[in-house]
């Protein structure tokens, strides 16, 4: 396959950037995306020009690193798929691939595709987490949790924190992710002693880092890898409401 | 290719040590009190556009008791309240109401274009619905048609009868055949409030707290269908006139 890429180049922060343009020849239908873009840089550092910078670190889906926008989509064309599980037979012979770095406020541009998410570590650090005694691992049944329960925590702690909700939000809201947070914890027995302060604490976060407000519109759930679903946001909400009433 | 050992901005080394600072901003000021509020202020206003229509629809028994329905809105709570008070007392709320539904949006939508300040080269369509991505600049014509609506019908001003007495005759002359624009523009705004109200229904009961993956379909039905008859509602009285039902 021979491909035209876009790609946004971008020194430093301070850097304004651009987009620009590099054909990659011969590449295998069966490399994944990042693959992909490993020809190209090697390509690039026996040229002597600088390697485009991106993150990644396990390339099996799991560990949330990888961040790019391509075509317009976060994590390109495939549902529920990262980029470095996304394989370039899902592009044709020809085809011009654009891209990008998240844009978000909240997420800026460190270098190239590489963006800083550490706002997402405020948001965890502001209510991620349960007071639960240290020591050995407690049995599994002596707490225990509605089969349901346990279900729907899980399938929003599936949630890797890519920050691809926020990419694909046209209000750059990052309130997908706040929302795995909230209901995987507050589905939990554990999690119920900072069930209230939790909630109140991660939206006051949220804000802070300058992410917009959610409109329901569910961009982000059609583009989360992990498909987290929607349903999640209407239990933040829920949760924020109680809260908000108990202590005002 | 170490570019980020040079780079200002560590990340490494901070996770989870320690809470985030409480410096709180008032709950409405947060994202999601402005949305409940802005979604609490729209029920009022839905609830308005039930009464409204329902009151509307009195066209098709007759004149004498249209008119009659019209005066009536004046005498509501009577003798308790003295006569057009309680009439008062629900624009005060309304306008209040739409206030609010405004500030509220505004300040979302400012906060929205301020979290992404570089926009993408490319963009795919906003997969959610027409609705969702229209909700903005729809409300904004919303507004421009309620102005003009009051101009019309309540004040008459802007109406070729505009009196106040015979609001029958008042409607019957403003959707008239050869004043054809203003069925239009009537229309195009009760498509608007349709559409706003498609994904504004079930993004208030999504704000206030539905999270049941069988009660979104619901919610997303019933916003569906509301805004459906509420359009028919609203859209049966023009085209009445217009096609010599209503004279």
């Amino acid at each position: 396959m021979n491909l035209t890429l876009r790609i946004w180049r971008q020194r430093s922060p301070q850097d304004k950037g651009r987009m620009v343009t590099y054909q990659v020849s011969d590449v295998s239908p069966d490399m994944s995306f990042l693959e992909m873009l490993d020809v190209l840089n090697e390509r690039l550092i026996l040229e002597g020009e600088e390697p485009v910078a991106f993150d990644h670190d396990c390339r099996e889906g799991i560990c949330g690193m990888c961040s790019m926008v391509i075509n317009g989509r976060p994590h390109g064309p495939q549902k529920l798929t990262t980029t470095c599980q996304l394989h370039m037979r899902h592009f044709k012979d020809g085809d011009t691939i654009d891209i990008e770095p998240w844009r978000a406020r909240a997420f800026p541009v460190i270098k190239d595709l590489v963006v800083n998410r550490s706002a997402f570590d405020k948001i965890i650090q502001a209510g991620g987490y349960i007071s639960a005694p240290t020591g050995s691992a407690p049995d599994a049944h002596s707490t225990p949790v509605p089969k349901p329960d346990a279900d729907a925590a899980f399938e929003a702690a599936e949630c890797i924190a890519c920050g691809a909700c926020v990419a694909a939000c046209p209000n750059g809201s990052g309130m997908l992710f706040t929302a795995a947070k909230i209901t995987h914890l507050g589905l939990l027995p554990q999690g119920q002693p900072e069930r209230e302060t939790r909630v109140l604490d991660m939206v006051a976060a949220h804000d802070d880092a300058g992410f917009g407000g959610c409109t329901n519109i569910g961009e982000c759930t059609a583009s989360c890898p992990k498909g987290i679903p929607l349903t999640t946001i209407g239990r933040l909400n829920g949760d924020f409401i109680k809260a908000a009433r108990k202590r005002s | 290719m170490h570019w980020t050992n040079q780079s200002p901005i560590r990340t490494v080394g901070q996770m989870a040590t320690a809470t985030a600072p409480r410096v709180k901003a008032p709950m409405l000021r947060t994202t999601v009190g402005l949305k409940v509020f802005m979604a609490v202020t729209g029920i009022l206003l839905v609830l308005f556009l039930i009464a409204h229509m329902l009151g509307n629809l009195k066209i098709f028994v007759g004149p004498t008791a249209f008119n009659h329905y019209a005066h009536w809105l004046r005498a509501i709570g009577t003798p308790l309240l003295p006569n057009t008070w309680y009439l008062w007392i629900q624009r005060t709320v309304l306008t209040v109401a739409v206030i609010g539904h405004i500030w509220s949006a505004a300040v979302l939508a400012r906060r929205a274009r301020a979290a992404r300040p570089v926009r993408y080269a490319h963009r795919q369509p906003v997969q959610g619905s027409y609705a969702g991505r229209t909700m903005r600049w729809g409300g904004v014509i919303i507004l421009l048609f309620v102005i003009y609506h009051i101009l019309d019908l309540t004040t008459g001003n802007l109406n070729p009868v505009g009196d106040k007495q015979h609001p029958y005759a008042n409607v019957v002359a403003d959707f008239a055949p050869h004043r054809w624009y203003v069925t239009i523009w009537y229309v195009l705004a009760i498509l608007a409030i349709g559409f706003h109200l498609r994904h504004g229904i079930f993004s208030a009961l999504r704000t206030l707290g539905q999270q049941s993956q069988q009660w979104q379909r619901r919610s997303r039905a019933f916003a569906l269908g509301f805004a459906i008859v509420l359009c028919a509602g609203y859209l049966s009285v023009p085209f009445a006139v217009l096609t010599g039902l209503v004279r």
